[in-house]
């Protein structure tokens, strides 16, 4: 980063942002006094050992899981409080490690579901669906940008796993995220289409703010401009990929573990 | 990768709710009736007002996925405020109707508070509680309902001032034909538009919803409303067309019943709740002469027959089979 | 001396221990896989029929015929979990209801058919018929041998699921399923094996039961809906919590017949929806 983009980066608040967020599930902790820093741009890898609580911090930003302590700071304003949905409509998306996808509609009903939602379209009954025109061309576009467009009209649960996949990152797209948060967006993808998901990461804008977990080491590389590493509920460590390359912890806790794991 | 061959998205999304020539041959062959039956027309109005009771059942269940074990709450209090309208005096069909419409749409809208805060056997159990509670408070005012004797002296004055109801069933027929079809427009509309598709999304997935930014709690509030509505709009309309009310309006056996009929054509499907009424309502006529018991053993193979078998009611299993039919 | 509410006290609670024979099975299963089986009481009816076969027919002691109607409603319902149950653990609440619903259908039409449909008395043994006088109260020699089974199944219930390694895997399964199949368990098969237990204890119920209320083909309906209520009540999955709902409710139910028969069912159903809206999970229950 140049000079006078630091600064300018220093200026303006974290995308998303939390400050000493605590959990525990009874007698075991599962986030311990986490303090993540998303500047706006930003691409950052989430990684760790399983059972590290990465799944857990998301639910935990997005708002599914309700934290013992700490906040949760989206542009600078706190959304510790609000309900899942809210912090949706004010920029937060992710997808989901296992697909959480709406089986029985195909994409184009399901990411027009999407946008009709966030333009608070949802709760008309008295118009059909075909009369809105504007949302309908929209989620075709987000869909085509994501190579779904020609299978668009096939329900969703007989699309191959990758079509599934992508149509996951659609639906969190759909909603005009701000910041977005990936939970292994190509897990379970068999190789020859594992390709296509990374694409649709590459692709996406500049300005969209990137937190993804992620297990293997070189997709983390290739796209990630800070990694966090996340042990047992709390931050290991956190820095740049020549740093946590080099790093001879993160290799004994992570990487050698990864070897049997 | 090039754009879907055969039709535009917003060409695609405003031929989902074209009308099928199934549809209107369906519609058409409501009138027979008038026709080939019309010793029968009682038993007619009486399976077309059941089918505006599965259909408002449907939207709950078959596109929000609420079970509902207690929805003849709402044909009950449709019916009896109906009664009790024209026993006080004011017998007209039409505002009555409205009435009694708008009563039971009220209830529905207060207990959608309860209701949508609650899934899976939580919600199952208060269903069935809400409807045994208003069950019992029918049973034991008496004063006002007439308890287990019914309501006595429903008197109802001509529609429209013109058409009387009759012993032949004519006018109950057309009145509640036409009933079920204007509702049964709006049902159609509301299904295709986009707070069906929100429904249609609650029902595949849970989970998802919050994640996309939809309000479940408040779509589930207004679909509730709106299928409490209709069920007191289909007990009103018994009310007025039989000119009587009795308990069985509002009891568990109603409730169950219904939901046999909109498993039995297929939940989900519009036209699921209409097909599985007529099929239920001609069957338990013909077989009117059976002890209740036996009837319901062969509800009981039916119901076992429908979950392991055709998961998707009759209907679901005829678009299966045309599918695969079509494929070939 | 003690009052007469004492005894209408002492009739609710037999009877509430009865309902809790009837209902322990329902909320440990419902716990377990969170399976709606509304034919649970279906089973607490063949139960019954079996001792009134065996009785009336058979001449067999009353007393003998106990472990029998306990061990036909197992076999039964051992059948139907391999045949129909197992392929519904993962379908919606919707397809169980609709599948239990109409096996217990199904099995009134059966009961109708081969027994009528007027109450079948049962001969019990002399030794419990007629009454106690315990601190001036008459009390019923048979339902006090009820509290007694009663208890004897509680306390049966307790240890085993303490101490044995089967009853931890039941623990371990209603806790969290989840981490029980992490952990190794094959929640599949605890819950064959309690879905079996659970009702060979409603059929054991459904004998005893006959004496108390009487038996007739809707005995599988008609005790349904208290035994739903206890169980959500109580809380699924929750032993004391169906002994105590089962307590409180067939004390009120009691009671209600005594001191107040106007409000009838109601208030039990008031306090049903009051209690779930309070605790979703039950009085008792998890998550």
């Amino acid at each position: 980063m140049t000079p006078a983009a630091k600064s300018d980066a220093a200026e303006r608040p974290a995308a998303l942002a939390t400050r000493g967020l605590s959990k525990a599930f009874g007698s075991l902790p599962v986030a311990r006094d986490i303090a993540i820093n998303l500047p706006v741009g930003a691409r950052y890898a989430l990684i760790g050992p399983n059972g590290a609580g990465k799944t857990t911090l998301i639910n935990l930003m997005t708002g599914m899981l309700t934290p013992d302590g700490g906040q949760i700071l989206l542009a600078g304003d706190d959304i510790t409080a609000l309900g899942p949905e809210q912090r949706v409509r004010r920029g937060l998306a992710r997808t989901f490690q296992i697909n959480t996808l709406f089986a029985g509609l195909n994409a184009l009903e399901a990411v027009t579901l999407v946008i009709a939602e966030r333009r608070g379209l949802a709760g008309q009954f008295w118009r059909s669906v075909g009369a809105y025109g504007e949302a309908i061309d929209e989620a075709y576009e987000i869909l085509r940008k994501l190579k779904l467009g020609d299978s668009c009209y096939q329900v969703t649960r007989e699309l191959p796993y990758g079509r599934q996949r992508l149509l996951e990152i659609a639906l969190a797209l759909a909603t005009k995220p701000k910041v977005l948060l990936l939970d292994e967006p190509a897990a379970g993808v068999p190789q020859e289409e594992s390709g296509e998901v990374f694409e649709a990461v590459a692709g996406l804008s500049g300005d969209l703010t990137l937190l993804f977990i992620e297990h293997d080491m070189h997709v983390v590389f290739r796209f990630a401009s800070h990694i966090v590493v996340l042990v047992s509920g709390a931050i290991f460590t956190e820095g740049s990929p020549a740093k946590i390359a080099a790093d001879p912890g993160v290799r004994e806790v992570y990487l050698g573990k990864r070897k049997h794991g | 990768m090039t754009s879907p061959t055969t039709i535009t998205p917003q060409a695609y999304m405003r031929a989902q709710s074209r009308w099928h020539p199934l549809e209107i041959a369906f519609w058409l062959a409501t009138l027979l009736p008038f026709v080939l039956f019309p010793n029968y027309l009682s038993l007619a109005s009486q399976i077309t007002i059941t089918a505006l009771f599965a259909l408002s059942l449907d939207i709950i269940l078959g596109y929000a996925g609420i079970v509902s074990l207690g929805h003849a709450a709402f044909f009950g209090i449709g019916a009896y405020t109906a009664g009790l309208i024209s026993k006080f005096g004011w017998g007209e069909p039409l505002t009555g109707l409205i009435i009694a419409t708008t009563a039971a749409g009220l209830v529905g809208f207060a207990v959608s508070f309860i209701i949508s805060r609650f899934r899976h056997f939580t919600l199952i159990m208060i269903t069935l509680g809400l409807g045994l509670l208003a069950f019992e408070a029918a049973n034991r005012a008496h004063w006002l309902t007439g308890g287990s004797d019914g309501l006595q002296g429903v008197s109802i004055w001509p529609v429209l001032g013109i058409f009387k109801f009759d012993l032949y069933g004519y006018t109950a027929y057309a009145y509640s034909l036409a009933a079920l079809f204007v509702v049964f427009l709006a049902a159609r509309l509301l299904i295709n538009s986009p707070f069906g598709l929100a429904l249609r999304g609650i029902r595949e997935n849970w989970v998802r919803m919050p994640a996309i930014g939809a309000h479940s709690r408040a779509h589930i509030r207004k679909a509730f409303t709106i299928a409490a509505a209709m069920a007191g709009l289909a007990g009103a309309l018994l009310a007025q067309t039989t000119e009587s009310v009795s308990l069985e309006s509002i009891s568990f056996q109603r409730s169950a019943d219904v939901l046999v009929m909109l498993v039995l054509g297929g939940a989900g499907r519009l036209y699921g709740g209409l097909v599985g009424a007529v099929i239920f309502m001609v069957a338990r006529d013909q077989f009117s002469g059976i002890a209740p018991q036996y009837w319901y053993f062969w509800i009981g193979i039916l119901l076992v027959t429908v979950v392991m078998v055709l998961p998707n009611g009759i209907l679901g299993g005829l678009s299966h089979f045309y599918a695969r039919w079509r494929r070939k | 001396m003690l009052p007469p509410v004492f005894g209408v006290l002492f009739d609710g609670v037999a009877y509430g221990m009865l309902l809790f024979v009837l209902s322990v099975g329902l909320s440990v299963t419902l716990g377990l896989m969170n399976f709606v089986n509304l034919a649970h009481c279906a089973f607490a009816m063949l139960g019954g029929y079996v001792t009134v076969t065996l009785v009336n027919d058979l001449n067999w002691p009353f007393l003998a015929t106990l472990p029998i109607a306990f061990l036909a409603a197992a076999i039964v319902s051992m059948a139907l979990e391999r045949t129909l149950y197992r392929r519904l653990y993962r379908a919606s609440d919707l397809d169980q209801v609709l599948l239990t619903i109409g096996l217990a259908f199904i099995s009134v039409a059966i009961a109708a058919y081969i027994f009528g449909t007027t109450q079948q008395p049962v001969e019990t043994p002399a030794s419990l018929r007629g009454t106690i006088g315990v601190l001036g109260l008459d009390l019923g020699k048979y339902r006090l041998f009820l509290l007694g089974v009663a208890l004897v199944v509680t306390m049966l219930l307790v240890v085993g699921l303490e101490y044995t390694r089967f009853g931890a895997q039941v623990r371990a399964a209603v806790d969290n399923q989840r981490m029980a199949r992490g952990l190794g368990i094959d929640v599949d098969r605890t819950f064959a094996s309690t879905f079996a237990l659970g009702s060979g204890l409603a059929g054991l119920g459904g004998a005893l039961a006959i004496e108390i209320v009487g038996l007739d083909p809707n005995f599988a309906f008609t005790y349904l809906v208290y035994v739903l209520i206890i169980v959500s009540v109580g809380g699924l999955g929750s032993i004391a919590g169906s002994f105590a709902a089962a307590i409180l409710i067939g004390v009120s139910d009691v009671a209600g017949k005594y001191y107040a028969p106007e409000l009838g069912a109601f208030l039990i159903y008031l306090v049903m929806v009051l209690v779930l809206m309070w605790r979703p999970a039950g009085l008792f229950g998890r998550r």
